[in-house]
């Protein structure tokens, strides 16, 4: 049931599309209408998830310290691990964000020598997920040259790397099939490992089943139904020139594709895909670990009630008098 | 013939329900031995905590008061605005299940609701139903729920099924913290006056007595005195310490374990003969008593409040600054908590060793310092005469604590003071260390007897990691910086791995230090007969 | 070939069928968590069972040293003594034993040249049965033990005492005589 109702869920969108544009030629509405509202809405779905983070505070310094704390002048700290500086935080961050750092430190147990349980290092899920987000980012980038006239410089850079097999016509990229291979095993393993299938809710398989869509359609139409892609490039600049044109030609794939990318936009703000920006707002991983050197202020801190040493003094002053324990009134 | 294919016997079968449903619909059923008893309620008087009522876990109505739904829902939003650290980890799970297998009570009980993504889902299902838009429209497809007396019950459950020991978090790729949930899950159940006896009771204690086993002024001191007794006859040295003495320059602060039971008063004693022995001008305080603090496992708020006496009796006392001893909490508190809670402590001095002179610039604003700190300083200086042979009848490996480890980040001192003070150190399998550590299983006032298979199994991940070393290496003590360790790893390693000890670091170091006029040392602090001092009938056999 | 060997080279079937049954007996969520075909073992509690039973059957197999089997035998029940069983829930898995065994030889069509020889190893394996209960019940009382001594350690009565012996000083009666006796309690 999980896993059906979104994969019901994104055929019927296929079958919105196809029913829009071929049978109700729907074409601006969804060449121009859905993908317009689409990315309002994540402009201001993502900025509106972000500060309602940000307004709350974050009252304590609760770092988790994942290395040695600096303490005494010859003992070597773990700069990444337990940041003392703003330097070591970007550090910190730019290890987590661009290298899924704590991933990467994933264990699993193991026999060893057929008697001995060991906690060895687990790859397949960080090596999958980098593949995946990394991948996925380049293939976006690589849609700029729909946007832009002339194509900037660096896409052909980027288009170089991607194609260096140098096979095809039009030239294969491999970022299109390792995203569709990252985004499958991390379907596979959704589905196999029971736990993971366990805890998984059906808003862990609706993106999975729309990104492997929109990889799959993009690639149908690179590689098999030639799509026009001047009529692409043209409604692609009407888009970002704010005067849209709808041009004739561009198949049913094509629409299911853009709704496909839509409906991820859409999606994005009201979902768990907000662990992008997310990330950067962790207070386990973005405070300093140094909070006995320098104060954290909460915002919010407010006087307590508290059992004061004149009231303690109250009650056992008799017997701290015979146990020879100092009080101050007599 | 047949017979003997038959299916096993109807005595094999066990009458588990096996979920083949969904985890929402696998409804808490609540198991003996693997809860707390419910608390007092002059416990909660004590300390103002509200909705005071009769309940018993097991019950099916739990006596909640009439508007406990909205004191709930209530509860969730303040934190919401309250802590970025909750609304974030609220929102950006994408159940990986990187976290799944790393905490000590899943490995321990298989207990699926044990994981710390599906602990955290407990409260997430409610959240998205109540606060955000895709749950009040969706529902359970967007993984939402209802809050029912079921779903209370079962937060209530697992979040008492959690050490907030932190191991998730350091596997999390958002660093996501249960600690961090199910400190606000367990605000949300005190609400409702759902406490539990083993922390309200040390609470209400520490509060009106100072500390958690409430120990009274002269307590404080006889106990010591026994202690003093011990050493004299021991070392043939008489000790005086100070209680409450104005004008001290340093103030101990300790958990009160240590003060009373076994294996903790041994670290007692370690730190007064070290004490003693460097001439430190401290003082003990029968006020600020307590170095822990079991209010942290209620609410923010009560930690607060027991934690203002540090600062406090440091202030009246008038002293310089303040030295902490071994326990795992309590730094968590006294490195990321008690300074913004009750600080700024500019009475104090930034901590300065006046053997060494070295000043302690990482717990400059604080004004606190970690005795492994300090001790390992002193070693370093060469300021201790250190004879570890006298431990050679140990064979030490190091657990090091949870808070200590994740929420402090200290790895390197006590390892350096250990191996100064002992000849035979061996590390337990690296993944089980250090960060990676595991709880001892009974953390976060989990640590009564009534739930003592809750506790085992808990412990299980960390005792068959000292198994290991006991097996290959021999290793017969778990050395280690916190009081709830010393406690609780004992009763674990008497279950798991039968003879190991338990011992408080500063009880090794005082075991090795060499007194300035103390007589021939035949016993070590546990008045059991030292190895070279022995007599011949002392065979190998208690290794 | 006696019965012996035959169990032997079928030593590996034989254990995956005997583990498959104790797996049985947790709630399924659980069992998927301790099975996990390729990483059965990847969980402290799954690898020592699975240890012990194979360890277990080798030295049943192999002569059978009572110590050892004692030991192995004791590595698992300690685990399932914690675990939510009844007694006889905790220990069905040494019966088991006999179930698995009988239906290997029944599928190889052996098991009436085998007749004697698999009613001796039944009656080990009912030994084994019997073991199993004064381990389980020196788990259980170990389990009372520590309840009692944490209590006793940690708690109320050494605070009373102390709390005593103050009193006493209190009402002037001689401390000394008071602390004599407390440290003779205490066995000095």
């Amino acid at each position: 049931m999980k896993i059906l109702f979104p994969f019901v869920a994104v055929i019927a969108l296929v079958l919105l599309a196809m029913v829009g544009v071929s049978g109700g030629s729907l074409h601006f509405l969804f060449g121009v209408i859905i993908p317009y509202a689409a990315v309002f809405i994540f402009i201001i779905g993502v900025i509106y998830r972000v500060l309602k983070w940000a307004k709350s505070p974050v009252p304590f310094c609760i770092t988790t310290t994942c290395g040695q704390q600096k303490s005494l002048p010859w003992i070597k700290q773990n700069k990444l691990e337990n940041p003392s500086s703003t330097l070591h935080v970007v550090g910190r961050m730019a290890m987590e964000v661009f290298l899924f750092r704590s991933l990467f430190r994933n264990l699993k147990g193991e026999m060893k020598d057929s008697s001995r349980l060991v906690y060895g290092s687990d790859k397949w899920l960080w090596l999958a997920g980098i593949a995946f987000h990394y991948s996925f980012l380049i293939v976006l980038l690589r849609h700029i040259r729909l946007f832009a006239e002339p194509t900037p410089f660096f896409l052909h850079l980027l288009e170089t790397f991607d194609g260096f097999l140098q096979i095809g016509v039009p030239r294969f990229f491999m970022t299109g099939v390792v995203l569709l291979s990252a985004v499958t095993f991390l379907f596979l393993r959704r589905i196999y490992i029971p736990q993971v299938r366990y805890i998984s809710l059906s808003a862990d398989y609706f993106p999975l089943f729309l990104i492997i869509g929109i990889a799959t359609t993009g690639m149908l139409m690179r590689y098999f139904l030639k799509t026009d892609i001047v009529g692409v490039k043209e409604l692609a600049m009407g888009l970002v020139s704010f005067n849209p044109v709808i041009p004739k030609g561009l198949g049913v794939i094509f629409y299911i594709h853009l709704l496909f990318v839509s409906t991820l936009f859409a999606y994005f703000p009201f979902s768990k895909l907000v662990h992008m920006g997310g990330v950067f707002l962790s207070p386990t991983r973005n405070l300093l670990g140094n909070s006995r050197e320098f104060r954290h202020v909460n915002p919010w801190n407010y006087p307590v009630k508290v059992h004061t040493y004149e009231e303690y003094e109250e009650d056992f002053r008799d017997k701290m008098k015979m146990a020879e324990i100092p009080v101050e009134k007599e | 013939m047949a017979k003997f294919t038959a299916k096993p016997a109807e005595l094999l079968k066990i009458d588990f329900k096996t979920p083949k449903t969904d985890w929402m619909d696998t409804p808490v059923e609540i198991r003996e031995h693997m809860y707390c008893h419910p608390s007092k309620a002059k416990d909660l008087e004590t300390v103002g905590f509200p909705n005071i009522h009769e309940w018993k876990p097991v019950d099916e109505n739990w006596n909640l008061p009439e508007n406990w739904k909205e004191t709930v829902i209530n509860g969730i939003k303040e934190r919401l605005q309250k802590y970025r650290s909750f609304h974030v980890f609220m929102d950006i799970c994408v159940r990986c299940g990187a976290c799944a297998d790393k905490c000590h009570f899943y490995l321990g009980t298989g207990d699926p609701k044990n994981m710390p993504v599906l602990r955290a889902e407990l409260l997430r299902s409610v959240y998205r139903k109540y606060f955000t838009t895709g749950g009040k429209i969706f529902g359970k497809t967007a993984g939402a729920r209802e809050l029912t007396e079921d779903v209370l019950k079962e937060i209530w459950y697992y979040y008492y099924q959690c050490t907030e020991c932190r191991r998730c978090s350091v596997f999390c790729p958002y660093g996501i913290d249960q600690a961090e949930i199910t400190m606000i899950g367990r605000e949300l159940t005190n609400l409702l006056g759902l406490q539990l006896g083993w922390i309200a009771g040390p609470v209400a204690n520490c509060y009106m007595k100072g500390n958690h086993l409430g120990l009274e002024p002269h307590t404080i001191k006889s106990n010591i005195e026994f202690m003093l007794d011990d050493i004299e006859t021991l070392t043939g040295i008489r000790i005086n310490p100070t209680f409450n003495r104005k004008g001290a320059e340093i103030l101990f602060v300790t958990p009160s374990g240590d003060l009373f039971g076994v294996p903790g008063v041994y670290t007692a004693m370690g730190y007064l003969m070290l004490f003693h022995e460097l001439g430190l001008d401290y003082t003990w305080s029968t006020y600020a008593s307590e170095g822990g603090n079991f209010g942290f496992f209620t609410s923010n708020e009560m930690a607060k409040r027991l934690n203002s006496k540090i600062y406090a009796e440091a202030k009246r006392l008038g002293v310089k600054w303040i030295l902490g001893g071994e326990c795992g909490h309590m730094w968590r508190v006294l490195h990321q908590y008690m300074d913004t809670w009750n600080g700024p402590a500019d009475f104090l001095e930034v901590p300065k060793s006046p053997i060494t002179g070295t000043v302690f610039d990482n717990a400059k604003s604080t004004k606190m310092t970690h005795i492994s700190e300090f001790t390992a300083d002193l070693i370093r200086h060469g300021k201790l005469k250190l004879d570890p042979g006298r431990n050679d009848h140990l064979k030490v490996t190091f657990h090091d604590s949870c808070n200590t480890s994740r929420g402090m980040g200290m790895f390197e001192e006590p390892r350096y003071v250990i191996k100064n003070v002992c000849n035979h150190f061996y590390e337990m399998p690296e993944n089980t260390i250090r960060e990676k550590t595991f709880c001892c299983g009974s953390g976060t006032g989990l640590n009564a007897s009534e739930n003592m298979e809750l506790r085992m199994r808990g412990g299980f991940p960390r005792a068959n990691a000292v198994r290991y070393v006991h097996e290959q290496h021999g290793v017969n003590m778990l050395a280690n910086i916190c009081a709830i360790d010393r406690a609780t790893l004992s009763a674990s390693m008497d279950y798991w791995v039968p003879g190991v000890g338990v011992a408080g670091i500063s009880e090794l170091v005082a075991n090795a230090l060499v007194m300035k006029g103390e007589k021939e040392r035949t016993q070590d602090l546990r008045l059991e007969p030292l190895p070279q001092k022995s007599g011949e009938k002392e065979g190998a056999e208690n290794v | 070939m006696n019965l012996n060997e035959l169990l032997l080279k079928k030593r590996q079937t034989i254990l995956k069928k005997w583990f498959d049954s104790v797996l049985e007996t947790y709630p399924q969520d659980t069992a998927n968590f301790l099975k996990r075909q390729k990483d059965q073992f990847a969980n402290p509690v799954g690898s020592t069972i699975y240890n012990g039973m194979d360890s277990l059957l080798e030295e049943l197999l192999n002569g059978g040293d009572t110590d050892k089997i004692s030991t192995f035998l004791d590595n698992i029940i300690r685990i399932r003594a914690i675990q939510d069983f009844t007694p006889s829930q905790a220990l069905a898995f040494v019966i088991q034993l006999k179930r698995v065994v009988r239906e290997e030889l029944i599928n190889e069509n052996k098991e009436s040249q085998f007749a004697d020889e698999l009613l001796a190893f039944e009656r080990r394996a009912d030994d084994l049965m019997l073991l199993s209960f004064d381990i389980y019940m020196k788990c259980r009382e170990k389990i009372y033990d520590l309840k009692a001594n944490e209590l006793r350690n940690m708690t109320s009565k050494l605070l009373e005492r102390a709390n005593l012996i103050f009193e006493a000083q209190y009402r002037k009666i001689d401390l000394e005589e008071v602390l004599q006796g407390n440290k003779l309690e205490r066995g000095e």
